[in-house]
């Protein structure tokens, strides 16, 4: 398996380590409230299809990007920085 | 007072010669990890051409010459190794000297390629990987920083206590090459 990253382009997986779903870019606010936080921290969908995780290039740029991936097809469609996405969000 | 001898990280080691490819230890001077306080490190790039003749990396690139160069090391931080970094620097970017903290090796030879591709998962191949193209990757366990100077020359760097690792990986790797192609 090869991942695209932004900075360095195609590269083998050895040279990524995993977080798990995009999720920790949406973090609630502190005073978000107990349901909010509840389903941040345990809730996640994993429907098939379309997921969006979270990797960091560790032996490569060092960069945290998020990956596009179908887990039906195993197809990886994109990736993009991380810090590009929070930053379009704020 | 004791007198005090500076040793390389692979301190006695003579060049290795195996089929094609030799290994050899290589002394680079001083080396300052430079770190751009801003995104576009235009004022830095201007410094560093004026000070030591040599543009900033982009990313996965090298600029400089074999005496002293520029080494792109990672987001947004490049290494500049054989010359005292400039001071005037300091105003653009966070320096860090990082002197001795690395094995720097190089291996050279026709087969240099193939025995880089028995220890590191990157595609090395000429017209992907060309003369001044660098990369951070694994190098069986370990981080490196990887960079073709020549055709068949690679400049290999670990950090200073993988000297030992790193000439067993390599030694094993270069000797099946030798021996297999």
């Amino acid at each position: 398996m090869r991942l695209p990253c932004p900075i360095c382009g195609e590269r083998d997986i050895r040279e990524f380590y995993y977080q798990g779903a995009d999720v920790a870019l949406n973090r609630p606010a502190p005073d978000a409230g107990d349901d909010a936080w509840q389903d941040y921290v345990y809730l996640r969908d994993n429907q098939p299809g379309e997921h969006r995780d979270l990797w960091q290039h560790e032996s490569g740029c060092g960069s945290w990007i998020v990956v596009s991936r179908n887990t039906v097809t195993h197809e990886v469609s994109g990736a993009k920085l991380a810090k590009e996405i929070k930053r379009a969000k704020a | 007072m004791v007198d005090l001898i500076a040793k390389t990280p692979m301190d006695g080691f003579v060049p290795l010669t195996l089929g094609n490819v030799t290994l050899s230890e290589m002394t680079a001077g001083p080396i300052t990890s430079v770190s751009p306080f801003n995104d576009t490190g235009k004022d830095l790039s201007a410094a560093l051409k004026a000070a030591h003749g040599m543009t900033v990396p982009a990313a996965n690139r090298s600029t400089g010459k074999a005496s002293a160069r520029a080494i792109w090391f990672g987001r947004e931080q490049f290494i500049l190794m054989g010359c005292e970094a400039d001071q005037g620097l300091e105003n653009y970017a966070a320096l860090t000297d990082q002197s001795d903290g690395w094995t720097i090796v190089e291996l050279k030879g026709a087969g240099a390629a193939d025995v880089l591709a028995r220890v590191t998962p990157l595609d090395l191949r000429s017209h992907v990987f060309k003369k001044g193209h660098t990369a951070r990757s694994d190098l069986m366990h370990m981080a490196s920083s990887i960079t073709r100077t020549g055709d068949n020359t690679f400049l290999i760097m670990v950090f200073r206590s993988m000297a030992g690792t790193l000439l067993h990986d390599l030694q094993r790797a270069m000797e099946g090459v030798a021996s297999r192609g």
